[in-house]
């Protein structure tokens, strides 16, 4: 009997997870509609954690282990990765997606598992008096919506009184994350603004590009993802809309939203949180992972823009779960000192270049108030005769004077509907 | 003439436009109800197989490349050489005949006389089945569809309505070309199914399986025929919608336009999903052109069941379908 529980206890502890490991969990979606953003961003992350354990031996000596979950882009599905997933010892997700993000925000809270939510997701969160576990440096969709009217207030003389901007965007948590923000900058600048919602998964947009023909707006402005993305381009192109006055956001603007139209995409605009180009890292991951046959893809994807993305935020995990290591003195960290580590997180010009990646985001420094990074993008523009895109700006800063207010009323209300007590108070 | 309602004319005719192409996939469903009784779950889904297909087949990929470079260490993803568009286009209806020979000889032989719900489920299963091969053969990345068909504003259509009413309407070549391949595929099908003897073996099992199989007719080859049909008719519905959005995974959605559509128009008559489409289209243009703006927008996908459900009260079987009486 006594060698059966040894045996049982045994298998039970084979069968569980190594303790040694770093886990990072990539909830994925390399299906559904969705699923051409989310293949390279997923390879991405995935192939920078497989260059640190292949080249570095995983992070101050501990394998990195990354568990792949696929959500579809779909909510439910989202919430069950999370679930699934969180015994595994999970230090830090990142759902790329808002809908998945809105459910876990408590639940992560709860469990005191950190949330990135690198660019998307609840904007408010960049509050870190109120959410404690959840980060969404390098920069909001405030910070995007405000990166790009200071743009269009750049290349008018200052000022867009009189001038109208259409919103094109997703009929989702996602696609509506920037309407208060231009709302209020529609005020404060005398633009007149308005929206036009297309529903998912976005194939049909015709009646929204005539309304865009007819009423012939200086310039749209694009909160999309998916097919809505390559139909919206096709449709400008179609009514000939002028595609310089076209701008995306970073979801907007990878690759496979532009190939699609051709030459007729030649012009389009859109926001980037990330450079584009040659990185040495890329050289790294060709021979350690993409070589060695250990790509989480087929290594085709390695530069695009959200492999890059995905790359990025692979990288910016990796340097928090370093930074907590170094806070707590200890290699194996668990997901509250991973929190910590977030918390602590200082991004450098010359860390950057050090990792590989010179200059692949803007500089900043998380703080316990301060989830939200610095907020800057940058503006790129898609050159369809030589099929690549060109980065026209450097980093732009967002208008914190007009993107802080909103983001304190917002977390100030999500407080007090849940009972939050503020932290970060300095006694 | 009002401003307004020069919008609205331009607004009307683009939803014409618009119900051609949910046309294009209802006719599909069309086909197999009416000579099989079966809800074609995964016609959409077909869509998106015959257009990866083409594409593949045009730009000379090796199928089930990765699976191949797996299994044997190679690194192939291209035969080296590109395929003409119709080449490509008959070489992908091939794929869709044999595509039709497989669902009939591994599936549907096997359930005949089986209740619909079965059938139906069975549809679902072969979807998702076929959404899996799909990837396998093909990758999940978007590709580009190019056969030629031109795209963007019509502008004869653009002057002529200029000098008219002041304001030069939009009309997408592409639309203009989907609504004349929709006109022959139509004409062909109800020709095809009148005045040949497969036709009329299509029609015979259509209105009484057993009395048709009674003088003769296989039941099995006339199933072959109508899935091939169906085929046919996807690959057409994923040129015409690959065209404007690339060829993605999202063009499996488009079945789900084709519901209202099959409702309005009935689940047994080619013309009632011609019809039931231009009324859907042109519907849910004019509802989202009045009301949409007053209502926060994006009305087009919820409209058309609304207006299908409308229908439904006053005419169950639909416009064009035909009306089941069971006598107990």
């Amino acid at each position: 009997m006594k060698t059966l529980a040894t045996l049982a206890v045994a298998t039970v502890m084979a069968a569980g997870p190594a303790l040694a490991d770093l886990v990072f969990p990539d909830l994925s979606y390399r299906t559904g509609p969705y699923a051409a953003g989310g293949i390279p961003f997923s390879d991405g992350y995935q192939d920078y954690m497989t260059l640190l354990n292949q080249r570095d031996g995983g992070i101050g000596g501990v394998e990195v282990r990354v568990v792949e979950c696929e959500t579809a882009y779909n909510t439910e599905r989202g919430v069950e990765c999370y679930e699934s997933t969180k015994g595994e010892g999970a230090l830090v997700y990142q759902p790329l997606s808002t809908g998945i993000t809105y459910q876990l925000i408590p639940r992560a809270t709860a469990d005191g598992i950190p949330l990135h939510t690198m660019g998307y997701g609840r904007t408010s969160a960049s509050n870190g008096t109120v959410f404690s576990h959840v980060f969404n440096y390098p920069a909001n969709y405030w910070d995007a919506a405000s990166v790009i009217i200071n743009q269009l207030l750049e290349e008018n003389g200052g000022s867009l009184e009189g001038k109208t901007i259409t919103l094109l965007y997703h009929n989702s948590a996602y696609g509506r994350e920037p309407i208060r923000t231009l709302e209020t900058l529609s005020e404060m600048h005398g633009f007149e603004l308005s929206q036009l919602a297309v529903d998912h998964p976005g194939q049909e947009q015709g009646n929204q590009w005539l309304t865009i023909r007819r009423e012939r707006p200086d310039y749209v402005i694009m909160w999309g993802w998916g097919v809505m993305n390559q139909v919206a381009i096709q449709e400008a192109a179609n009514i000939r809309f002028p595609m310089e006055n076209f701008i995306g956001n970073w979801w907007a603007g990878a690759e496979h939203d532009v190939e699609p139209a051709g030459m007729d995409a030649n012009g389009y605009r859109a926001l980037n949180m990330n450079v584009l180009g040659d990185l040495p890292v890329f050289d790294e991951i060709q021979e350690h992972v993409i070589d060695a046959g250990l790509a989480a893809g087929d290594g085709t994807n390695l530069g695009s823009v959200l492999y890059t993305r995905g790359m990025y935020a692979a990288m910016l995990a990796a340097e928090a779960a370093r930074t907590a290591q170094e806070i707590h003195g200890v290699a194996d960290i668990d997901a509250s000192m991973m929190r910590d580590g977030m918390e602590a997180l200082v991004m450098t010009n010359a860390r950057m270049e050090e990792l590989g990646m010179p200059g692949i985001g803007p500089e900043f420094t998380v703080t316990c108030e301060d989830h939200g990074g610095s907020g800057m993008a940058r503006m790129q523009q898609w050159n369809a005769e030589a099929g690549e895109w060109v980065t026209l700006t450097d980093f732009i800063a967002p208008d914190d004077s007009v993107t802080d207010p909103l983001v304190a009323e917002d977390s100030a209300a999500f407080a007090a509907e849940n009972n939050i007590e503020l932290r970060c108070n300095e006694s | 003439m009002p401003e307004q309602l020069v919008f609205a004319m331009e607004v009307t005719l683009n939803g014409l436009m618009t119900g051609v192409m949910y046309s294009l996939v209802a006719l599909g469903f069309v086909l197999i109800f009416k000579a099989s009784g079966i809800f074609n779950y995964a016609q959409g889904v077909m869509a998106l197989f015959a257009a990866m297909t083409l594409v593949g087949i045009q730009d000379g990929r090796v199928p089930f490349a990765h699976i191949i470079n797996e299994v044997l260490g190679t690194d192939i993803h291209y035969f080296g050489w590109e395929v003409p568009a119709l080449l490509a286009i008959l070489l992908t209806v091939l794929v869709m005949i044999g595509f039709a020979l497989f669902v009939q000889k591994f599936i549907f032989r096997h359930l005949v006389g089986q209740e619909p719900i079965i059938l139906f489920m069975a549809t679902i299963g072969l979807a998702y089945f076929l959404e899996g091969v799909s990837d396998l053969m093909w990758g999940s990345e978007i590709r580009n569809l190019d056969v030629g068909l031109p795209q963007g504003i019509n502008d004869t259509i653009d002057q002529v309505t200029f000098e008219i009413f002041g304001y030069g309407f939009f009309i997408d070549n592409l639309d203009l070309w989907a609504t004349g391949i929709a006109a022959v595929l139509v004409a062909g099908l109800i020709a095809y199914a009148q005045y040949t003897k497969n036709g009329r073996a299509m029609r015979a099992v259509a209105d009484d399986h057993q009395a048709a199989l009674s003088v003769g007719i296989s039941l099995n080859y006339v199933w072959i025929l109508v899935w091939s049909l169906a085929g046919i008719v996807a690959l057409v519905a994923g040129i015409m919608w690959g065209s404007k959005s690339g060829v993605q995974f999202s063009l499996s959605l488009i079945a789900l336009k084709a519901l209202p559509v099959l409702m309005l128009g009935g689940f047994t008559s080619i013309p009632g999903a011609i019809v039931g489409g231009l009324i859907i289209g042109v519907g849910e243009a004019l509802f989202e052109f009045s009301i949409g703006p007053l209502i926060g927008g994006a009305t087009e996908n919820w409209f058309a069941y609304v207006l299908a459900l409308v229908f439904l009260v006053f005419r169950p079987q639909g416009l064009f379908g035909e009306k089941i009486i069971e006598r107990v």
